[in-house]
């Protein structure tokens, strides 16, 4: 396998050569890269103790696939576009996504209340692979005005059996749409190991599709920027789209609902315990001598700002009104919503505390 | 404007190709409706006029075409995509149900999707399963999406046109047994803006019968069988108003009401099962509203609770001028 994977750091912290990826970031960016990691860390771990406490309905956490998530999402250029599953919570931190927003969908307030057009970033899709097919389009509609921008789909390994993943690279093949189809083989489907949804190695699919398919260590942030970045660069040049398959493993449960402990074992776990993402790139930075200690310290700090903002935000996030279940039904408006919601303001207004009906 | 007679299939064509003219965003995609021009030749010639980036033929995935056809919209395009039979759609059915009739509202109005799915749809011609079905209540019971069904050449041009200017996912079903059906469509001129507007509302039920002793509520293929039935009734001297609803979601209750009011019966037809059909909701509605307007319950007239027969069958199946007026006979029984 190792032949397979593209490497540029070790768990070690070690840079290493490829023959056909490189990536050459500045002090600067090598510290943005950690502390992107870092954050995203931070954030997922806040967010699952307030599902703890109950101030959550639920967390996806994306513990242990930082440097697949933050490397890709450095790789795109603001006029890019990522098509999230619903564990891309680092990629939402590198597109300035206010965390308030996934926050609000996990505690239960929305569906989803961010702009797609104001980071580019597009609303979290929990049914499976969906959104692979919304990417798809996308870019078709991106090749149709010539534009020079680049999309990314983000999926697991689980969604890799779902049709409409499938559907997409057919689609994303015959109409050469820019898109980078990139996988975040975790290695778990809730439940299910990578044996229950493949016989060959996923990046194998992609030739068979007509475009080409690559293995990154996902715990490696250098190797992800690097593969991703070029993966971009391919696809802008209108000759179809790419396949990414960074090799990553979820660390935590898939989420808060979940027990891994029924399924797996915890030497498995301990194994990409030393593979860890964030502790390679803070060895590379020390042994090359591009961050101190007071820098980590302020790091740190930041983190912890950055938790006690994501408590605050939770802790003092109104319940939404009722009404508003009826609005944006339709862009139109449409009969049966408005007799509905007439009703349901009746209802509600014939409380003698009116508005509340329980 | 010109008035043109015009099957139901060439209104929806002339449809297309106005809104391909009067908007670059406008797209179709579908199989076999670029070269082929459609298996039912709805967009014959339209690829060869308006270029393969906008007349797309599509890989053989239903989920694919309104994947892909959302994130086109996403884009900023307004696709009309067509599933091939109605019996296809469901590979669709996810991307239409938990994607595209959601996306708007889970955005809080942030996300716009323009989509139009054009479905040739019920029975009639004698096909081989599943290209005789009639699956808009599956549809209809989805917040977010509207759906249409034209029974008129005119209405086919027109509805079209208004689906593909909405801003809201819409769900076209085209009567497929009326595609060669002709009547009269007032077109506007090519490339003006003069006499583009619309004869009525989108949603609103259309008279298309006027009576005094009884309502036939119907939609797309039943509309002709109703009018027959008026005819047949009057013989008798019975005198059957009919209504051409158009729209299954909404559904025009006030014109129904308005109706039913001054009838004081009423019999929904449709090809769809019975069972959850549109007739039921619409007994339902109309017994709330009208309750003491009503000689007689409401009576439905539709397909069984077992699925569409061998096409040999198919005329036991569906409702016929004798169902419908055994239907009319014991309303006025009451």
């Amino acid at each position: 396998m190792t032949t397979e994977l593209v490497q540029l750091l070790t768990p070690e912290g070690h840079r290493v050569d490829h023959p056909e990826y490189a990536v050459d970031p500045s002090a600067e960016e090598l510290r943005g890269l950690h502390r992107d990691m870092v954050l995203a860390r931070r954030l997922d771990a806040e967010a699952v103790t307030l599902q703890r406490q109950g101030e959550l309905a639920l967390w996806p956490s994306l513990l242990g696939q930082e440097a697949a998530q933050i490397g890709s999402a450095r790789a795109l250029r603001p006029r890019d576009h990522a098509f999230p599953s619903y564990r891309e919570h680092g990629v939402a931190l590198v597109r300035d996504v206010d965390p308030a927003h996934l926050l609000a969908l996990f505690r239960g307030a929305s569906n989803g209340s961010w702009d797609p057009a104001e980071r580019n970033f597009h609303l979290y899709t929990l049914v499976i692979g969906s959104q692979a097919l919304h990417a798809t389009g996308y870019a078709m509609g991106v090749a149709k005005d010539g534009a020079d921008t680049a999309v990314i789909a983000y999926f697991g390994d689980g969604a890799s059996s779902q049709g409409d993943v499938a559907e997409a690279f057919t689609f994303g093949a015959v109409y050469d749409a820019p898109v980078v189809f990139f996988c975040q083989n975790n290695q778990w489907a809730i439940s299910e190991p990578t044996e229950r949804q493949m016989r060959a190695p996923l990046y194998r699919r992609a030739p068979g599709y007509g475009f080409p398919g690559v293995r990154v260590d996902g715990n490696d942030v250098l190797a992800c920027l690097a593969v991703t970045r070029a993966a971009l660069d391919h696809v802008r040049t209108g000759s179809g789209p790419m396949f990414v398959e960074a090799f990553t493993y979820r660390m935590g449960a898939h989420t808060t609902s979940d027990d891994p402990t029924r399924y797996r074992d915890e030497a498995e776990v301990e194994e990409w315990r030393a593979k860890d993402p964030i502790l390679r790139l803070r060895r590379l930075l020390e042994r090359e001598g591009h961050a101190d200690e007071a820098w980590f310290a302020a790091l740190d700090e930041e983190a912890e700002a950055l938790a006690r903002r994501v408590r605050e935000i939770v802790r003092t996030m109104p319940d939404p009104d009722p009404m508003t279940m009826f609005d944006h039904v339709y862009a139109d408006g449409h009969a049966l919503v408005d007799e509905e919601r007439a009703r349901f303001a009746a209802y509600q207004a014939s409380f003698v505390d009116a508005g509340r009906s329980n | 404007m010109v008035t043109k007679s015009l099957p139901v299939a060439k209104a929806l064509n002339e449809a297309l190709r106005a809104a391909l003219e009067a908007d670059p965003k406008v797209l179709l995609m579908g199989e076999d409706i670029g070269k082929l021009g459609g298996v039912f030749r709805v967009t014959d010639g339209l690829q060869k006029d308006f270029g393969e980036s906008r007349v797309m033929d599509s890989p053989l995935a239903e989920s694919g075409i309104v994947g892909t056809a959302i994130g086109l919209a996403l884009r900023g395009y307004r696709p009309v995509v067509e599933i091939q039979f109605d019996g296809f759609v469901f590979p669709a059915y996810d991307q239409i149900v938990t994607q595209l009739a959601k996306m708007h509202a889970r955005s809080q109005g942030k996300v716009r999707l323009p989509v139009v799915i054009r479905i040739p749809y019920g029975g009639g011609i004698g096909a081989v399963e599943h290209h005789s079905e009639s699956p808009e209540a599956l549809f209809a019971h989805v917040a977010g999406l509207r759906i249409v069904s034209p029974s008129t050449s005119s209405d086919a041009y027109w509805m079209l046109r208004q689906a593909i200017r909405s801003d809201d996912p819409v769900i076209f079903f085209e009567p497929k047994r009326r595609y060669w059906d002709k009547g009269e469509v007032t077109l506007p001129d090519s490339g003006s803006a003069a006499g583009d507007a619309p004869p009525g509302e989108l949603h609103e039920a259309r008279v298309a019968r006027a009576g005094t002793d009884l309502t036939l509520a119907a939609y797309g293929p039943m509309v002709k069988v109703c009018l027959q039935a008026a005819v047949a009734a009057e013989e008798e001297g019975k005198s059957i108003e009919v209504l051409d609803l158009r729209s299954m979601s909404p559904i025009d209750f006030d014109t129904i009401q308005t109706s039913v009011e001054k009838t004081g019966r009423l019999v929904v037809v449709h090809e769809a099962p019975v069972f959850y059909g549109a007739g039921a909701e619409i007994a339902a509605r109309i017994t709330e509203r009208s309750f003491h307007h009503l000689e007689a319950p409401v009576l439905r007239v539709g397909g069984y609770h077992a699925p569409y027969p061998p096409a040999r069958l198919e005329e036991e199946y569906l409702p016929g001028l004798d169902r419908v007026l055994d239907a009319v006979d014991r309303s006025l029984a009451y």
